[in-house]
């Protein structure tokens, strides 16, 4: 098979999978079989497509000219490759997942929640492979408005509040001011390809420069950069395995996925740093990464606790892209990985907590690990990867960001990196070891709850496994990395 | 004085029009708005009659000792407009009817209250 | 043979067609004849529309009489596109129209409703067809008579106190317009639009000439529904019967838009409108359009109405263009008259159905329908995102263009503006869907049945055609630019 074929089948093979899940509504297990087996082969893909990548095939594919000059048109470069591999991969295990939760939790409307997930990682998948700022926007857009009903699933007043606002945030910044700053860039460079060392330097004036830039950071509401992040919150109304994929991987992933995209292949590093255009946009991401972390320290819910820590790590990938430092843009691409395989296994845990236990506050959860030992040894994992400490592949990451800040010669940054480490020792590990050694509010033992149904158990194991793993043996990720970072 | 003498009848026109169109505006009363629309009209016509006029020209039929006529083409141009005005009187009028069958009143006012009520 | 009456037929056979309907026996019938003869006429607008795409004119004479003194038809791609819009949406409105008709009009009416249909038909392909001005203002006028008989024929009495403003503001725009014309007919001695173009520059000095064209662009804007002359048309669209509300506003404003931008841009050169304060009178109405019919439609309780102030809203993007007066400008005007007609008669097409089923538009009715007629709610759903202006759908090429044609002269605040528009497009259709899918139904009703096969495969077809449309864009964008070049040149 052709490597065109592949980058298309790995986005539209999603989507036939969703029409398929939509006739099986009525038979549930060949309906779960159709989304297995769809992730299964999405995953095959993705690594075939690695491997090709690594053997230096140039892969692009065009669908369509909508535009004159403006096609739809995939291609296969490292930085989307390392997102598509993430998303791929995760969606395998969170399909495993869900599929435990969803049942386990008698959930309504499973199908509708299998066929737009499935729509949605297809769209990721075409967000991560796009060739042109055109094809990203398109596949940025669809991937907004599939999400929405997942968001809303429950149906009551609140998911529709919190969808509303979801799509309000999430709509509202793209079209007001990312399309916006796709036009001009359009009109100043007369294409929107994807090029190394980006197609605006020259073309603009380095004042504008800045102007341009933050339309472009702000407008990419999936970054959740503050003012922009109220959407993140909001959206944990969705079931725990839509937060998982969506609002730990895909979404939000895209979201910075698309910044760093932009920074090095529209604006070109070089350029940035040149034009000193993100000097001040630079403070916008070091104060929500604070921010977002004092925050995450207030709330007792877990889901929201997660979703504000979730917007902090967010900010380190855009402050990355922000340093335009080589290995600022290292640290930022590798802590889509990271963070990635982190924070889904929280968000597993917080689902199995509520799955078994029935419980979301955090203050309710105190003696509850002895119970399940599993779930809290995984999130101890999740978390500990997340605060960035060895042997966990969170580390890389954040050393890379450390060392761009220092090459930048940003010691501020540095210091924000710093005590943003600590403040997410504050509000992660207590959770664990008030569930270890705590004892619960009432006094009570849990002797009724057992571990959430094995499906959810195996995910959770795969993802902190994955933690351990990506600290030994980050190279297929680091290469992308450097490979996106321009190689130098 | 020649010169506002001279063009009377488009003083006319300016005339009718005005007063055409201040009825259609100010008037409640459905039929009274057409009477207006109706009045607007005409002064329209008669422009359209005045540009046609030739000094010194007659009627726009060949004969014997004339060389100077008036031009037709405007004459027949508004008779065509002048059926146009004709069809829509009489389709607003078949339209005031049924109003007034749906309604009990042709008066602006008492219709809004109607509807507002609803 | 046909080729060369091509154009007289698109008009002489409506016309024709018009006066037997109206003798046929009630039932299907008059339906089925108008059917036939609407994709008829599809076909030959089709077939207009292939003869001129490379740049070729089309003229013919009336009668036989040569211009400037007869009427000439001349068909280049401007008026072959427009009349393309105007035949396809009513081939697609017609085998809507049939369960529509059955259920909102009384059946000793149809036959008439059905004639009235064709004799819109005839004045809308007529306007676009013909190269005299004065012919123009016929057409005008048999196509708004027959609106206005059209919308009368709604099933709430308000339909008659909407078709009545309508049909009073609808004649004082025709008659400005009239004036208009006969002022440029007194300084020119011309009513043929191609002898006007080279004949008019030299009176440009002329305050008459001024007078003329302010009357004409105050006649075509009342027309146009253009803020703020469009009063009458959230009211006329509301209350019309469904089919006719679809009709008209995927026609009767682009036809409308058509005329404005052969009177700007064909009748008085481009050289007229940047010597005087047009382009900036067009720019502050069609900001104005954009944003205070976007709001309005936000406060609509009535799915109808909140779709009338949208097409406000639309017609103050396609000003917009009209503005701009370069190249893209006019480029996205005529590509969004286009897309415009697509989406808007797919929403109306689903409102419609929502009404066919529950006999009521206010958005409070629909609650919880979406999961009863999926299909509809589906449709609406799309239609919706490229009335916002999604990519992947038709409404992005048009706001695409837009923009750039705004960036392109460096006017920020029409660019913004027209985003703002996307934004407000987004929470009004949002009430919509909200509406649809999320609220619950109220528990007392009978479950309501999808709509009937001959309401959803019409209303279908405009959506698969605005998707299709936002990815092909060969057919639109195409003749757009062959359109804007005709539009630009200058007369020689």
């Amino acid at each position: 098979m052709s490597d065109q074929w592949l980058v298309m089948l790995a986005i539209f093979l999603p989507m036939a999978g969703a029409s398929g899940i939509t006739l099986c509504s009525a038979w549930p297990n060949l309906r779960e079989t159709i989304t297995l087996v769809t992730a299964a082969l999405v995953s095959v893909i993705v690594i075939v497509l690695f491997t090709r990548l690594e053997q230096g095939a140039v892969i692009s594919a065009r669908l369509a000219e909508p535009l004159p000059g403006l096609p739809i048109v995939f291609e296969v470069e490292p930085l989307g490759m390392l997102f598509a591999l993430v998303a791929g991969l995760l969606w395998l295990v969170t399909s495993v997942y869900a599929i435990g939760y969803m049942r386990g939790h008698h959930e309504k409307n499973q199908t509708r929640f299998y066929a737009l997930f499935a729509i949605a990682i297809g769209s990721a998948m075409g967000t991560a492979f796009a060739g042109n700022l055109l094809t990203l926007f398109l596949c940025y857009e669809i991937l907004t408005v599939s999400t929405y009903p997942l968001v809303a699933h429950a149906g009551t007043a609140e998911a529709r509040r919190g969808a509303r606002t979801y799509l309000g945030i999430l709509l509202g910044t793209s079209i007001g001011l990312q399309l916006l700053a796709i036009l001009i860039t359009y009109s100043l460079a007369g294409t929107l390809e994807f090029r190394e060392g980006g197609i605006l330097a020259g073309r603009l004036d380095p004042a504008w420069t800045g102007l341009l830039y933050a339309l472009f950071v702000f407008g990419i509401g999936k970054a959740a950069v503050m003012p922009f992040h109220r959407w993140l919150p909001a959206a944990m109304v969705a079931p725990t395995p839509v937060s998982a994929l969506l609002h730990a991987v895909a979404v939000v992933k895209a979201g910075v996925f698309t910044v760093l995209k932009v920074t090095i292949y529209i604006f070109g590093s070089d350029f940035i740093l040149q034009s000193g255009s993100s000097d001040w946009l630079i403070w916008f991401a070091g104060a929500t990464i604070l921010l977002a972390s004092l925050i995450a320290m207030t709330k007792d819910n877990l889901k929201a606790r997660l979703a504000y820590s979730t917007i902090s790590q967010l900010s380190y990938i855009v402050l990355g892209a922000l340093l335009a430092t080589n290995m600022g843009l290292i640290g930022g691409t590798l802590h889509i990985a990271m963070h990635a395989v982190a924070k889904i296994t929280l968000f597993f845990a917080a689902g199995a907590i509520l799955v078994a236990a029935h419980k979301t506050e955090i203050s309710d959860m105190g003696g509850l690990g002895r119970a399940m030992p599993i779930t809290f040894g995984a999130f101890l994992i999740g978390s500990l990867s997340i605060i960035g400490l060895p042997p966990f592949g969170g580390m890389w990451s954040k050393w890379y960001l450390g060392i761009g800040a220092i090459d930048a010669g940003q010691w501020l940054l540095l210091s924000v990196l710093l005590v943003s480490s600590l403040l997410n020792i504050a509000y992660l590990l207590p959770i664990p070891i008030h569930a270890f050694f705590g004892n619960a509010k009432d006094g009570a033992q849990y002797t009724q709850i057992k571990e959430a149904p094995s499906s959810c158990v195996a995910a959770m194991i795969i993802t902190s496994v994955a933690c351990v793993v990506l600290f030994f043996y980050p190279d297929p990720f680091y290469k992308l990395a450097v490979g996106a970072a321009g190689g130098r | 004085m020649d010169y506002i003498l001279g063009h009377y009848n488009y003083w006319m026109v300016i005339l009718l029009m005005m007063l055409g169109f201040y009825t259609v505006v100010s008037q409640g009363n459905l039929i009274k708005k057409i009477a207006g629309l109706n009045i607007f009209q005409t002064s329209v016509f008669l422009l359209y009659i005045s540009i046609g006029n030739v000094k010194h020209g007659t009627t726009p039929i060949v004969a014997e000792g004339f060389t100077q006529y008036s031009n037709p083409l405007p004459h027949v141009l508004i008779l065509t407009a002048i059926v146009v005005g004709v069809a829509t009187t009489a389709l607003g009028l078949a339209l005031i009817i049924r109003i007034k069958e749906a309604y009990g009143s042709v008066e602006e006012d008492d219709i809004h209250n109607q509807d507002q009520s609803l | 043979m046909i080729e060369q009456n091509l154009s007289l037929l698109l008009v002489a056979i409506p016309l024709l067609a018009a006066p037997i309907v109206a003798t046929l026996p009630r039932g299907k019938l008059p339906w089925l004849f108008t059917l036939s003869v609407s994709w008829v006429c599809l076909g030959l607008a089709i077939w207009q529309l292939w003869l001129v795409t490379d740049g070729r004119i089309i003229s013919y004479e009336l009668g036989g009489w040569a211009p400037p003194w007869g009427i000439e038809y001349r068909i280049d791609a401007v008026n072959a596109f427009v009349a393309l819009i105007v035949a396809g949406i009513a081939a697609v409105a017609l085998p809507y129209a049939l369960r529509s008709v059955e259920q909102e009009i009384p059946l000793q009416q149809t036959p008439l409703f059905y004639t009235a249909f064709l004799l819109c038909l005839t004045g809308l392909l007529g306007i676009t067809l013909t190269g005299d001005v004065f012919n123009l203002f016929v057409f005008l006028e048999i196509s708004s008579l027959s609106s206005y008989a059209l919308i009368s024929m709604g099933r709430q009495r308000r339909a008659l106190t909407a078709a009545y403003q309508y049909l009073i503001m609808g004649t004082i725009g025709a008659t400005f317009l009239l004036i208009g014309i006969g002022l440029i007919y007194a300084e020119t001695g011309s009513l043929n639009m191609m002898d006007l173009s080279v004949r008019l520059p030299a009176t440009f000095e002329h305050r008459t000439i001024h007078t003329a064209f302010a009357f004409i662009v105050v006649g075509v804007g009342l027309k146009l529904a253009m803020f703020p002359l469009h009063v009458w048309l959230p009211n006329a669209y509301t209350y019309a019967p469904s089919v006719i509300s679809v009709f008209l506003s995927a026609t009767a404003t682009k036809v409308a838009v058509y005329v404005m931008l052969r009177m700007v841009f064909t009748v008085f050169s481009g050289s007229f409108t940047q010597d005087t304060p047009t382009g900036n009178m067009f720019m502050v109405l069609g900001i104005g359009g954009v944003l205070v019919a976007s709001v309005y439609a936000v406060y609509q309780r009535d799915a109808k109405r909140l779709l009338a102030y949208s097409s406000v809203a639309q017609v103050g993007y396609m000003v917009l263009g009209i503005a701009f007066g370069t190249a893209l400008g006019l480029t996205a005007t005529l590509v969004h008259m286009f897309n415009h007609a697509l989406m808007k008669g797919a929403l109306f097409m689903a409102i419609g159905a929502l009404v066919y089923r529950l006999g009521s538009s206010q958005i409070d009715a629909f609650n919880g329908l979406g999961r009863q007629m999926p299909w509809t709610f589906a449709a609406l759903f799309i239609a919706g995102l490229s009335l916002i202006g999604v990519p992947g759908t038709a409404g992005f090429i048009s706001k695409w263009y837009l923009v750039l044609a705004a960036l392109e002269k460096s006017n920020w605040i029409a660019a913004i503006v027209i985003l703002a528009g996307s934004l407000f497009a987004v929470i009004y259709m949002w009430k919509l869907v909200e509406a649809l899918f999320f609220r619950s139904a109220p528990q007392s009703d009978a479950a309501v049945k999808e709509a009937p096969l001959s309401l959803l495969v019409p209303m279908w077809l405009l959506v698969v055609a605005n998707l299709y449309f936002g990815f092909n864009t060969q057919l639109t964008v195409g003749i757009a630019q062959t359109a804007v070049n005709i539009l630009r040149a200058l007369p020689q």
